[in-house]
């Protein structure tokens, strides 16, 4: 049902838009200018409304929507298994993730057992998507600084692991492989043989990136001691992810909260306390090779059986309310379904990351260059549509 | 001390920046590295995954028969409301009326290449082709009819 | 031996046995101005074509490959582009000055092109102050770039020309300082007799380490100078979108992009001319036949080489590091190039007084 908006005529009765608003209680010689909806630092349609005096940042204003594509209320008329493909359209870089999260809750409120075949190739897929997304984090965020040519670098591991999905899912982003119940279909035969030709490569590759980025004395002059995140804000502000683990805070879902196979393999969750951008950099930089630590453990040992669980053709979840958590690259996605009973969902909400990290960049870049807004933007790793939805 | 500071900073940085430049140096004069793919002149030797989803087809045999019942199974699960199926009623020879599809019609612009319809066919009739260059200049041409003219459902499929 | 010098000395005793000599003067002039602007948009279109093909190798692309054999005419088709789309003049800016700066910037490139010797005995005009009037002309540069960032009347413009200012002003000296060294080792600001004095050698091989160290920090203010990454703070394309070129379109955007590259080539050229001898071949000490056969290469195409030498240098540095923020732009100048430079300085000086220079 559409309702028209009301056309207003006369011009005089609608109240002076508040300017303070706009300003952000601007003083004298404030410049605000707006950074985004297009602009190539924000990397989607993010908009900052931006105070600045000099070049010294005094306010800094999200304003979200852009690309909102009200994804909650769609899966509403889902049903269980169709919902799921919406979610790789939330965060695209962790697509994978999305749909294990999805998963996970409906498997949980139908009490479905997963196969441990399935379990374990879910998790490989995951560790691959996190590389692949702090792969062009990597590189948007060399961008971001300046600096281009890691960009391709980084591109061209993550075609690897693309090349990797594609045989498997079918699709280089919006995979869809995962369904309730197991994934939709076995890995494909190459896969085992791929997956360690790319571990082989990355590693020699990982070494590189420090050589061209993370040494580099320009880079760690604009990361160190720039966006500071303390360890209390990073929890009041409800930041997960690298975001958070850069300010000390111990928060990787896959320790607190095991879900598919992470109780089994080894890997730790890396803590940085440096607080500031050079910190949540090198969090994701040390995260990267844990991933590929977890994928080794488990690559040789993929066990047999089947890829997915009987299930009902028709999934009708019980009345009540479901909870699942995961970590995506960019930390905590919470899944909270509720279910009348019905073949689709009552209602969805989706605990994104890039929200809560967003709602921090306020607060880390007051008081810091215009410079340095673009670094502290690359750190959080912000993924537009996952905030929005 | 200050000046052993000082100068010591100022050789490490000029050597982290060397280190860079050194593998950048690398990657411009190792042409082998080079990744680039010229996609519109590969297309000959362009091999896309078997399971890369690009469109949904129906598939038909060389007698042009095809093995979809019209029991809309597909139009159900897919999410986007993609496949819309017609049926029409057949006279089977014993003269009993029966469903059979009439027309399978697919909008690929709304295909979101899911592949959820493929899973709820219970005979297998569609699958997802390699094709992926869908680019046409009129938004109607995306609308397709899936069953080629005068196809007919394959004996024996129920 | 084919050389420029002989076409040069050709046509001006021509012109002077045909026409009297005010004439000639003329006419030479209007050579040297058609010469001048041919050679820049030669260089324009061969810089772009380098700095794409050297960004895509080291970023493991292919880079232009599509227009012409190897993508050879791929500038060219882009200046087409440039020509014919339109050049859009935003609301509310300063029109006069919006469409000034852009032909300021590219008059201060001309200019720059007067003392450079392009090789033996081929220079437009012997200055006998080259070296002082190259570094007090570039200094207009900035002018051009204050000029459209405020006329554009666009914050991200006005931010950009801002830091580009506070940038160029301060750079210019360390520039100066360390051009200094070499004209105190010299004794001359002329840039022919500095050509002459390394005929021996190059002031990099034979002044030991202070000339070393000033042809690093001439390197970095140049780089610095000519608003290139990693000092492209005037331009910070993911900080200010295009800093304070943001409003320029069609023609006028390509002024601004041409005189970038063909200040590159002047920077490079006065550093080419400065610490690696200009034209001179390259000669060790009192190896006679050696020499003689370095000789034998024409000097212009020593002089092309060490430039584009140079130039690779400049590109190689902005395709490998991030951008600087502009508190550590104005730190690296003044705490640590400029004192540095001071101190080189007198080591120069010190050298040059004792001879100890070879
Ligand atoms: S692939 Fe998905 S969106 Fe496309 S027709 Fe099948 S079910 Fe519908
Ligand atoms: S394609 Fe398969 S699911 Fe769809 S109508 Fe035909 S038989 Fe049924």
């Amino acid at each position: 049902m559409f309702r028209e908006t009301e056309i207003v005529k006369d011009v005089s009765s609608i109240p002076p838009f508040p300017q303070d608003a706009v300003q952000g209680g601007g003083g004298a010689g404030d410049l605000i200018i707006n950074v985004g909806p297009q602009h190539p630092a924000t990397h989607g349609v993010l908009h900052l409304v931006i105070t600045l005096n000099g070049e010294t940042i005094k306010k800094v204003e999200p304003h979200l929507g852009y690309i909102h594509r009200s994804i909650e209320k769609m899966c509403e008329s889902l049903t269980y298994r169709q919902f799921i493909y919406v979610t790789s359209r939330m965060d695209y870089l962790s697509a994978h993730i999305n749909n294990h999260a999805c998963a996970l809750c409906v498997e949980k409120g139908m009490q479905i057992e997963v196969p441990d075949r399935a379990q374990v190739i879910r998790v490989i897929m995951d560790e691959l998507t996190r590389i692949a997304s702090h792969e062009l984090w990597w590189g948007a965020m060399a961008m971001d600084i300046g600096a281009f040519t890691p960009f391709f670098h980084a591109f061209r591991e993550r075609e690897k692991i693309n090349e990797i999905m594609e045989e498997t899912c079918g699709a280089r982003l919006t995979m869809n492989y995962y369904v309730p119940g197991g994934l939709r279909a076995d890995m494909h035969p190459d896969f085992q043989k791929k997956v360690k030709e790319f571990i082989v490569l990355f590693k020699r590759k990982i070494d590189e990136y420090d050589e061209l980025v993370t040494g580099n004395i320009i880079f760690i002059n604009r990361m160190k001691g720039v966006g500071m995140l303390s360890k209390e804000d990073a929890v009041s502000f409800g930041c997960s992810g690298p975001a958070a683990r850069g300010s000390g805070v111990h928060c990787d879902i896959r320790k607190l909260y095991p879900y598919a196979v992470y109780d089994k393999v080894e890997f730790d969750e890396i803590l940085e306390t440096g607080c500031d951008s050079l910190a949540r950099y090198m969090v994701r930089i040390r995260e990267m090779k844990q991933s590929v630590r977890i994928i080794e453990q488990l690559i040789d040992h993929i066990p047999e059986g089947d890829f997915q669980a009987k299930t009902k053709a028709v999934l009708k979840l019980p009345k009540g309310e479901f909870y699942t958590r995961v970590e995506t690259a960019r930390g905590e996605l919470g899944v909270y379904i509720v279910s009348e009973g019905a073949t689709t969902p009552y209602r969805i909400k989706f605990r994104s990351p890039g929200f809560s990290n967003l709602s921090a960049l306020d607060s880390m870049a007051r008081g810091s260059k215009l410079g340095d807004l673009v670094a502290m933007m690359g750190t959080l790793d912000l993924v537009i549509p996952d905030i929005d939805r | 001390m200050f000046i052993v500071k000082y100068i010591k900073d100022v050789f490490s940085g000029i050597k982290s920046l060397l280190v860079g430049m050194r593998r950048t140096g690398y990657y411009f004069t190792h042409h082998k590295e080079i990744i680039t793919e010229q996609y519109p002149d590969n297309r000959d030797t362009l091999v896309m995954a078997d399971r890369f989803k690009g469109e949904v087809v129906l598939l038909h045999d060389e007698n042009n028969e095809h093995a979809c019942t019209g029991c809309t199974a597909c139009e159900l699960a897919c999410p986007n409301a993609t496949i819309k199926i017609v049926t029409k009623f057949d006279i089977t020879p014993e003269g009993k009326k029966k469903k059979a599809l009439d027309k399978f019609v697919y909008h690929l612009e709304l295909c979101t290449m899911c592949n959820l319809c493929i899973i709820a066919c219970p005979t297998d009739a569609i699958k997802m082709a390699q094709t992926f260059e869908h680019s046409v200049y009129d938004r109607a041409e995306l609308t397709k009819i899936l069953n080629k003219p005068d196809s007919k459902i394959r004996e024996g499929v129920e | 031996m084919w050389s420029l010098t002989n076409i040069s000395t050709g046509i001006h005793d021509w012109l002077i046995q045909t026409f009297n000599p005010t004439w000639a003067l003329i006419i030479e002039m209007v050579i040297a101005g058609i010469a001048v602007i041919g050679l820049f948009a030669v260089l324009g279109l061969v810089l772009v074509l380098m700095e794409r093909r050297v960004a895509a190798w080291m970023q493991i692309r292919l880079g232009p490959n599509r227009v012409g054999p190897f993508g050879l005419l791929q500038s060219a088709a882009d200046t087409v582009k440039l020509l014919v789309k339109e050049g859009m003049t935003p609301d509310g800016a300063d029109k006069f000055l919006f469409n000034l700066a852009p032909f300021i910037a590219m008059m201060v490139a001309m200019l720059l092109m007067v003392p450079i010797a392009f090789a033996k005995d081929f220079q437009l005009w012997d200055l006998n102050i080259g070296v002082l009037y190259v570094s007090a002309v570039s200094s207009i540069m900035v002018i051009s770039i204050l000029m459209a960032g405020w006329a554009s009347n666009n914050k991200y413009s006005l931010m950009g020309a801002m830091r580009s200012g506070a940038q160029i002003v301060s750079y210019e000296l360390s520039a100066g300082l360390s051009i200094l060294t070499i004209v105190v080792l010299t004794g001359s600001l002329n840039i022919n007799d500095i050509i002459i004095a390394q005929a021996d050698g190059w002031w990099i091989f034979k002044g030991h380490i202070p000339v070393i160290i000033s042809f690093v920090i001439f390197i970095i203010a140049v780089t610095a100078e000519t608003n290139r990454a990693p000092f492209d703070l005037a331009e910070a394309e993911s900080e200010l979108t295009s800093g304070f070129h943001t409003e320029y379109s069609g023609m006028k955007f390509a002024l601004f992009f041409l005189a970038e590259y063909i200040n590159v080539f002047i920077v490079c050229a006065i550093g080419a001319t400065l610490f690696l001898g200009g034209w001179m071949p390259f000669h060790i000490g009192n190896w006679e036949s050696f020499n003689h056969v370095m000789d034998y290469i024409p000097s212009s195409i020593w002089f092309f080489g060490k430039t584009f030498f140079l130039i690779f240098v400049i590109m190689w540095f902005r395709w490998t590091f991030p951008r600087l923020r502009i508190d550590q732009l104005l730190n690296l100048e003044w705490r640590y190039l400029l004192p540095i430079s001071m101190f080189n300085l007198l080591l120069a000086t010190a050298i040059a007084i004792l001879g100890w220079h070879f």
